[in-house]
């Protein structure tokens, strides 16, 4: 990305189609390339790309999200993932045997999950599995809900924000794609891992964000 | 119109309005994206005498599930007046006016939104006029642009509207309270300013063929001057974001 990213807006002119060729978030018309949304413009090899700065979650197969059961029938759950559609998990693709109508005993209304995307197709039906390690249930703790977009920031460059956070906080932490954080620990370690997040959430776009962070997380402890 | 002329009235003067515009001229707007903290979108327009909030929800699930459409997203606008936006109290709720403007709203901005992009999907936009001064579908229209925007729909354009209009023989820009009582035609466009393609068109009054061609393309002009406030007001508030330290 450029030292000073600058922002597009719909219907904005971002670049030459003879020179560019237009990516995600962009459309060419006239010899030209045309933002659709609102982002930041970024350059990867000859494309032109948007990186939204708002909007809601669009699932891709491989993301790991955290969802909750919405609705139960004889053969699959239906997960709400905080995406404009509801995702199907199919009990063969859950880590347990289920007997058929004996779907309710493994999961329930409002129970949360770990789980992965498996498939997007093009009307937007969404599949999830359960079947790689490390997917469960999701037992206690709690979940806060932040914009999906600034969910890289949370994370960090490999890693390096969120283990922050869980250092001075002692919280097991597991942040979901889509925006869900799933916090567990001592009332002052999620207090304090909230307040750490919803900072984040509010500064995402600025520098030297780690620095500030740390600083937060030192204090009052 | 529609409404009788008080005699002591005059609409228009050595080359003056009213309210001492030109006949050219728009009156002072005032635009701010991003007001509402629950909203996935949001607007704030002042535009002359009118105050209205807009608010942009989703791409979320289509419910109840029978409105679905397996090709793209439906846009439902709502414009709605508040009971004390108008000097004699509005009885709340929808009526043929506001369902009416609800619906030619929602086929403009079908018009410019990406919306096959969310198949099944719904968008919905709320219009909330809390002062009306002439000209809220307008303001509306535009506020709801740039609440889409801010929302992050995709989008071919940012739609933007301006009426024009004739008072006593003289073709006008932007009427006001009084104009639109007295005078002899009203005419809100609305268009997606990169192609100059009319998203919404509606007239009230009487213009000779002459007259309408002069209104629309004045009509046009005004919502180039209303695009670019749009545009800065969006830029402003995403330049703040990012220079927070």
């Amino acid at each position: 990305m450029d030292e000073q990213p600058k922002i597009a807006i719909p219907s904005m002119i971002v670049g030459d189609a003879k020179i560019f060729r237009p990516g995600r978030g962009t459309f060419e018309k006239n010899g030209k390339i045309y933002s659709t949304r609102l982002g930041l413009i970024s350059r990867q090899a000859n494309f032109i790309n948007i990186i939204p700065l708002s909007g809601v979650y669009d699932p891709i197969p491989g993301d790991t999200i955290i969802g909750v059961i919405t609705e139960i029938s004889p053969t699959n759950w239906l997960v709400d993932i905080n995406a404009p559609y509801p995702a199907i998990l199919h009990v063969n693709e859950v880590p347990w045997h289920v007997e058929l109508g004996e779907t309710s005993k493994y999961l329930k209304y409002a129970d949360a999950i770990l789980a992965k995307i498996l498939l997007v197709d093009e009307t937007k039906k969404i599949l999830l599995t359960m079947k790689e390690r490390g997917l469960h249930k999701l037992n206690g703790g709690q979940i806060i809900e932040i914009q999906p977009l600034k969910v890289p920031r949370v994370i960090g460059k490999k890693g390096t924000m969120i283990s922050l956070i869980k250092k001075y906080t002692g919280c097991r932490i597991i942040v979901g794609q889509n925006g869900r954080i799933w916090i567990d620990g001592r009332i002052e370690g999620v207090e304090k891992a909230t307040r750490a997040i919803r900072k984040i959430e509010a500064e995402a776009h600025t520098k030297g964000l780690t620095v500030r962070i740390e600083k937060l997380l030192k204090s009052r402890s | 119109m529609g409404m009788k002329k008080p005699e002591d009235v005059v609409l228009f003067k050595d080359n003056k309005r009213i309210d001492g515009r030109k006949p050219n001229e728009i009156r002072p707007i005032k635009i701010e994206a991003g007001v509402l903290y629950r909203a996935d979108g949001s607007a704030y327009v002042e535009w002359g005498g009118n105050k209205i909030l807009a608010a942009v929800y989703g791409p979320r699930e289509a419910l109840p599930k029978h409105i679905q459409d397996p090709r793209r997203a439906i846009v439902n606008a709502r414009y709605n007046m508040a009971a004390f936006s108008v000097e004699d109290r509005k009885r709340p709720g929808p009526d043929r006016r506001s369902i009416e403007i609800s619906k030619v709203i929602s086929e403009a901005l079908e018009r410019v939104i990406l919306t096959e992009q969310f198949p099944r999907a719904a968008i919905d936009v709320n219009i909330e006029v809390l002062d009306a001064d002439a000209g809220t579908r307008c303001a509306g229209l535009t506020a709801a642009g740039v609440a889409l925007a801010d929302a992050g729909i995709p989008m071919r354009d940012i739609p933007v509207a301006c009426a024009a209009g004739k008072v006593e023989g003289k073709v006008i820009l932007d009427l006001c309270k009084e104009e639109d009582n007295y005078g002899e035609a009203d005419m809100p466009v609305a268009i997606a300013p990169l192609t100059d393609e009319i998203l919404l068109l509606q007239m009230d009054g009487h213009l000779t063929y002459d007259e309408f061609e002069k209104a629309l393309d004045l009509a046009i002009k005004g919502c180039h001057i209303v695009s670019d406030m749009q545009k800065k007001a969006l830029l402003k508030k995403y330049e703040e974001v990012l220079e927070v330290e």
